[in-house]
């Protein structure tokens, strides 16, 4: 293929992940190293790279956009990006150390979740919890707005949720991926953090997480311009529009074809590692 | 009561979300959204150069090479725009894209300071070390 016709289909592909992931709210980048690699037949390393670096560019441009709604808490962003932060160069460490098959075998066990996660119902955080005594002390409990009044939550379980956020950090440096099927898991479930609140949250840590891991990439050749170029610009066109024409209504069968994409790319992905044809 | 929120007496106590941090979220997520729109600008502006040049040789990503050091290093990606490179200015983009972030978490800390919150500006500090460590450890300053 010519690099004209290879930039405009990778574009292509990218700003169809981003307008997926952004109008499902499952996130594109998850689907895009499997997609370079199965239809593109790119290294998977190549991929990894562009991937992240699309990962920043949707996290900092819906940033300023989740911000307005009010219901991102800095606080507990900044506590749990030292987690992140750390669990991401570890991860990005050992991406440069594990053979590819490993690389992608780990990559479709985390498709094959998110798709299962995907199609399970949020739990709604529980109202009116105790404090939790060292929630309290890092000041991590806030409130949001909700129905035109201040909803109060309190933060539980603050070491699982570091823990958690640890690996959500070393799966996003090792497979370059925003990783939200594990923050979720670490916000909702462990810490009980109101979904509204850890959604805008996570997604304020995603760049910064991913920037973490971006320079062990860049440093060690993983980010060919050529490939991230229409990687980033696509998606980061996709997610933009998608944050603007979100209709409420058609996301349900749209979550549902994205999941059942999400599902087929992961047993790909597994096979490909299992029989090391990548 | 920690310490700093007494002494500064700026915040009632168990009062999490401030306005403050409300403003201060807004200034970074601008700030950040600003990163972004300057990155895709100067990436697509690198797009232009390097299609006109090379749009008609063939793509091949099948084995993975690592790129050369040109790609790999800030003086080299510097070193690479200034000789007009299409590729070097794609480069230059990114790395606009990765130090965004890092910018925000850089800015965090003087709000933190400025709201008197010593442990957070401690967290916020711990987070950029990281970054940079990240960064400078890699090899891609030099």
């Amino acid at each position: 293929m010519s690099v004209l016709a290879f930039t405009a289909f990778v574009a292509l592909v990218s700003f169809a992940a981003g307008l997926l992931g952004s109008l499902t709210g499952l996130g594109g980048g998850v689907v895009l190293v499997p997609l370079l690699t199965i239809l593109f037949h790119v290294d998977i390393r190549y991929a990894i790279g562009a991937s992240l670096v699309s990962v920043i560019a949707t996290s900092s441009g819906a940033a300023a956009a989740y911000v307005k709604e009010g219901f991102s808490n800095i606080r507990i962003g900044m506590f749990l990006e030292i987690a992140t932060t750390f669990g991401a160069l570890c991860g990005a460490f050992l991406a440069t150390r594990i053979p590819t098959a490993v690389l992608a075998t780990i990559f479709g066990a985390v498709l094959l979740y998110s798709a299962y996660l995907s199609r399970k119902p949020r739990p709604e955080a529980l109202r009116n919890l105790p404090p939790d005594p060292l929630a309290s002390k890092l000041r991590l409990n806030g409130s949001f707005p909700e129905g035109g009044k201040n909803r109060k939550y309190n933060v539980q379980n603050v070491p699982a949720g570091f823990s958690l956020m640890f690996g959500a950090g070393a799966l996003s440096g090792l497979l370059g991926i925003g990783s939200g099927a594990v923050k979720v898991l670490a916000m909702d479930q462990a810490m009980r953090i109101p979904f509204k609140v850890s959604t805008t949250t996570s997604n304020f840590m995603i760049g910064v997480t991913a920037a973490a891991s971006a320079g062990v990439y860049l440093g060690r050749g993983y980010i060919d311009p050529g490939l991230a170029m229409p990687v980033m610009l696509g998606v980061l066109a996709g997610s933009l529009l998608g944050s603007r024409i979100l209709v409420r209504a058609e996301t349900k069968s749209l979550r549902l074809v994205f999941s059942l994409v999400i599902l087929v790319l992961g047993l790909q992905m597994l096979y490909k590692g299992l029989w090391g044809q990548i | 009561m920690p310490a700093a929120e007494s002494q500064s007496g700026l915040h009632k106590p168990f009062q999490p979300q401030p306005w403050r941090d409300r403003r201060m979220e807004v200034i970074l997520g601008n700030l950040l959204r600003a990163g972004v729109l300057l990155s895709a600008a100067v990436v697509l502006a690198g797009a232009c150069v390097y299609l006109a040049r090379h749009a008609h040789e063939k793509a091949d990503y099948r084995i993975f090479r690592g790129e050369p050091s040109e790609f790999r290093t800030i003086p080299g990606v510097i070193q690479s725009v200034i000789h007009g490179r299409g590729r070097g200015l794609i480069q230059l983009g990114l790395l606009i894209l990765i130090a965004t972030p890092i910018a925000r978490v850089a800015f965090s800390i003087a709000g933190f300071t400025i709201e008197r919150d010593r442990m957070y500006v401690v967290f916020t500090v711990i987070v950029l070390l990281v970054l940079l460590f990240s960064l400078l450890g890699s090899g891609i300053g030099v």
